[in-house]
């Protein structure tokens, strides 16, 4: 893999810069991208400041921890309470619902630990099988397919998933034709797309004339992803590209969605801030029930009012509408150690890379 | 969440393979989701291998690279 240091190369990511100011059509464009990580690695190198004025890089939501419902995160929290123990991965839990936060609760005792997988969650379980384990699994496609591989492994019958698991592709689709998120052109998300298929977004390029390439996640990755829908938006064309084929395929892991299929099937499904998106939440099929937390306990659906901390205006962040810095709490009452507002929890939230660099710089 | 990482495979048993990030330590990856042989690069996600990496569509990214910055 020692191309891999190629694609850091600070000249080669130079000589990209003056290829896009060569190829660039003087119009304005939007592109957007959908993941924490690619917001990271432009954020992080400085890609921004690189590009022409009018190319606009624009985060929709990439985020999983950012869109997980606060009744989801509220309804972790009170299982907990009950005497649940809530397994949840340590950046889940610091993201607050409208009454709790899971770390909060943690904190005053309840039974909630923090794992780094589905595994630990089940060791857990396995462990003392006289107490219920929950597992909080949240997360896109990319992790969806590890929960789905072990409850095909038959878990004990103490454990169980609150699923807030969500699929990409339709998401962003029908957020585009909703107008909710603008762009001429989509950087599709590069771990995501491995396992649902660059097949996926190609709704957007038939049906709606919006180019998409698929990205690795080095600066030279995204340079060249952003030089390959730029000139396809100059000249009028809308194809579905790879520029991440050592890892997506036109299929993708097709094992992977295989097994997510098996347990899952797909619902509506609430996105924090952003509303109920069609065929987006992935919840077990009727003979894992057992194993759906939401079946087992009687947690029922309740509509907030308003899911959002008073002044928190991440909604708007994860459409791309306003930047973090336009946000009057970033930095004053929320940061990175105090963070209000989910975009601000998690590694990639967009409050929480641009607060971690201005951190630094 | 979405991070993945790239590992190379050093020894597989049934699921499970021992893989080296780089830094010549070996860790237990999980490699259900993938079809792979020792020798191949995979990409690991919490603990998961979730694709079998491409070395040769790796070398046609970098020479689509040349030929973007030759055009
Ligand atoms: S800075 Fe904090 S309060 Fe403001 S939008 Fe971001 S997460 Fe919400």
């Amino acid at each position: 893999m020692s191309f891999l240091k190629e694609l850091r190369n600070r000249e080669l990511a130079y000589a990209l810069v003056r290829k896009i100011k060569e190829v660039f059509p003087k119009k304005p464009i939007k592109i957007c991208h959908v993941c924490g990580t690619h917001e990271w690695t432009i954020v992080h190198y400085g890609l921004r400041s690189l590009l022409p004025d009018n190319i606009e890089l624009i985060a929709g939501p990439g985020c999983p921890v950012c869109i997980t419902p606060a009744l989801d995160i509220d309804q972790a929290a009170e299982l907990a309470l009950e005497g649940k123990t809530v397994t949840v991965f340590g950046d889940v839990s610091r993201s607050v619902g409208v009454k709790y936060s899971l770390e909060a609760v943690r904190s005053e005792g309840g039974n909630v630990k923090i794992v780094y997988s589905i595994l630990d969650a089940l060791k857990i379980a396995k462990s003392d099988k006289s107490k219920e384990v929950v597992f909080f699994a949240v997360g896109f496609e990319t992790t969806a397919p590890l929960t789905a591989l072990h409850i095909l492994r038959t878990p004990p019958k103490n454990f169980s998933i609150l699923s807030s698991h969500r699929y990409v592709p339709p998401a962003v689709i029908t957020l585009y034709s909703r107008g909710k998120l603008e762009m001429d052109g989509v950087i599709a998300p590069g771990h995501a797309t491995t396992i649902s298929g660059l097949k996926t977004y190609e709704p957007l390029a038939k049906e709606h004339g919006i180019p998409v390439v698929a990205s690795g996640f080095e600066p030279v990755d995204v340079l060249m992803s952003i030089i390959m829908l730029v000139k396809q938006i100059s000249e009028g064309k809308a194809e579905v590209l790879n520029q991440y084929s050592r890892s997506v395929t036109w299929e993708g892991n097709v094992k992977a969605m295989q097994t997510i299929n098996r347990v899952f099937e797909l619902t509506d499904a609430h996105w924090r801030g952003i509303g109920t998106i069609e065929h987006t939440g992935f919840v077990l099929r009727k003979e894992f029930k057992d194993y759906d937390a939401r079946y087992k306990y009687g947690l029922k659906n309740v509509n907030y009012a308003s899911e959002m901390h008073p002044g928190c205006r991440c909604a708007e962040i994860m459409l791309g509408k306003i930047k973090p810095t336009q946000c009057p709490l970033y930095m004053k009452v929320c940061k990175p150690s105090k963070p209000v507002g989910p975009c601000m929890v998690s590694i990639e939230g967009t409050c929480r890379i641009w607060a971690t660099h201005i951190a630094f710089s | 969440m979405c991070l993945a990482v790239p590992a190379k495979v050093v020894e597989k048993v049934g699921n499970v393979a021992k893989v080296d990030f780089g830094d010549n330590t070996l860790r237990e990856v999980d490699v259900s989701l993938v079809d792979v042989s020792v020798g191949q690069y995979v990409l690991v996600h919490a603990g998961y291998a979730i694709q079998v990496l491409d070395e040769d569509e790796a070398l046609k990214t970098i020479e689509l690279l040349s030929e973007i910055l030759s055009e």
